[in-house]
């Protein structure tokens, strides 16, 4: 069973990083041949994205900058840069790297990627906050999002997102406490089936094939949505309750259950099953969609500033989804920095390019 | 456990714009105007909430009438 605990280590800020751009799905014609765009929204509750030409570095880096300057940190004392995104800028090299020149960084800094999508972010805290326990690393950055280029900007349940998350050691601090899972049965029901080494690519990986409605290449990512869904309610749950059931907790003492923001119809529910007050499980998908790894912290930065900020809250948290993979994690945030939302479009972009 | 009838009217609950006097255990949904893979996870919640069962899509692929996909439900119990 994968249950773990990390302790003396705390996040002391978070920022997130989106294009200024804004799409709105009402606006979009022929949004399936299924049902109309005003049916999606109220069934996915995602009105408006942020998409651009943009990548997760172009995202990530200004948010990193932000950060930084607020926690007051200094470049030089970043020992570890891990980015947790499934669309990095290149296939190789890891986008780590290339961020560890771009913020310049020092070369004593450990950089590393993680390939998980849904369930990333609590994936990557758990990764990183564990190299750090022991007080060798002292301060250290998770950054997780993507930006799905592939995908065209009529795809209306995914937006551009890059959140970056800031460690430091803290001795005694009570840390996190882990749930994690995986069923590889699904490895299917995400996936961009062409341009890995199993399926290499070929002319036909350029011809649209219908997918629950809606056309996608076999370059482009596709999901079997009611799989994906049915494995959400059901499994989200019993990972909180396993979690709060090993370390001897009450998940309704809480201050916020956290999802990741995969659709709203899929969060209230699981909220119901949970019974959770709605009050107390934030949502972000309204204006950014699903934005994979980046939804919990990104629902965090834009929803919860305020009381991350000012007081010190409890929070539970929970992805899921592509791989199948998910993680639950309990944690406390006590006056952490929280950066104002960070919007890049391509002139910021060229100024560090 | 909730019979045929039962299911036939929960399942007709999801539907907006469609008589739930159009829905029988013998119609074949897939063909209803309204039926889409939006509806298709309103019936998944319902039959989480309901049952307690979690169907795939292949359940809903693989069912033609409402009465085949009441019989995979029983078959997931």
């Amino acid at each position: 069973m994968a249950f773990f605990e990390v302790k003396n280590v705390r996040i002391a800020g978070m920022a997130a990083g989106v294009p200024e751009k804004v799409v709105c799905n009402l606006e979009i014609e022929n949004i399936s041949n299924d049902y109309d765009a005003a049916a999606f929204v109220e069934v996915t509750g995602v009105k408006e994205r942020r998409f651009d030409e943009l990548t997760v570095s172009d995202l990530a880096v200004p948010a990193v900058e932000r950060l930084l300057h607020d926690l007051g940190w200094s470049k030089d004392e970043i020992e570890g840069l891990f980015v947790v995104t499934q669309h990095g800028d290149y296939i190789v090299p890891a986008t780590s790297c290339i961020m560890q020149d771009v913020l310049g960084f020092t070369k004593e800094c450990m950089a590393m990627d993680i390939s998980l999508g849904c369930s990333g972010w609590v994936y990557g805290l758990s990764s990183v906050a564990s190299l750090m326990s022991n007080g060798m690393l002292k301060k250290c950055l998770l950054v997780s999002g993507d930006a799905r280029r592939r995908v065209e900007f009529e795809d209306p349940l995914f937006g551009y997102a890059a959140t970056v998350t800031a460690l430091e050691y803290h001795e005694g601090n009570t840390g996190f406490k882990f749930h994690f899972g995986t069923d590889g049965s699904g490895y299917d029901a995400i996936i961009i089936p062409d341009g890995g080494a199993r399926n290499q690519i070929s002319a036909s990986s350029f011809v649209p094939q219908q997918v629950e409605g809606r056309f996608y290449t076999p370059l482009q990512s596709r999901m079997k949505g009611m799989d994906v869904f049915s494995f959400g309610i059901s499994i989200v749950p019993k990972s909180v309750k396993k979690l709060a059931e090993q370390f001897g907790f009450d998940y309704l003492s809480y201050d916020y259950l956290v999802l990741h923001q995969a659709n709203m119809k899929m969060n209230n529910m699981i909220a119901k099953k949970l019974k959770f007050e709605p009050s107390k499980v934030p949502s972000s998908m309204w204006n950014f969609g699903n934005t994979s790894s980046a939804s919990i912290p990104l629902t965090i930065v834009t929803q919860l500033k305020d009381s991350c900020e000012k007081h010190s809250v409890n929070l539970l948290c929970c992805g899921f989804g592509v791989g199948l993979s998910w993680g639950t994690v309990a944690f406390n945030l006590d006056h952490i920095v929280i950066s104002s939302l960070v919007e890049v479009n391509q002139k910021c972009r060229s100024q560090w390019v | 456990m909730k019979t045929l009838e039962e299911f036939v009217s929960l399942f007709a609950e999801q539907f907006d714009e469609t008589d739930p006097n159009e829905i029988t255990a013998n119609t074949e949904f897939h063909d209803l105007d309204e039926w889409s893979s939006l509806i298709g996870l309103s019936v998944i919640a319902m039959v989480d909430e309901e049952f307690e069962v979690a169907l795939k899509g292949d359940d809903m692929r693989s069912s033609i009438t409402v009465e085949d996909l009441y019989n995979k439900v029983l078959a997931h119990l």
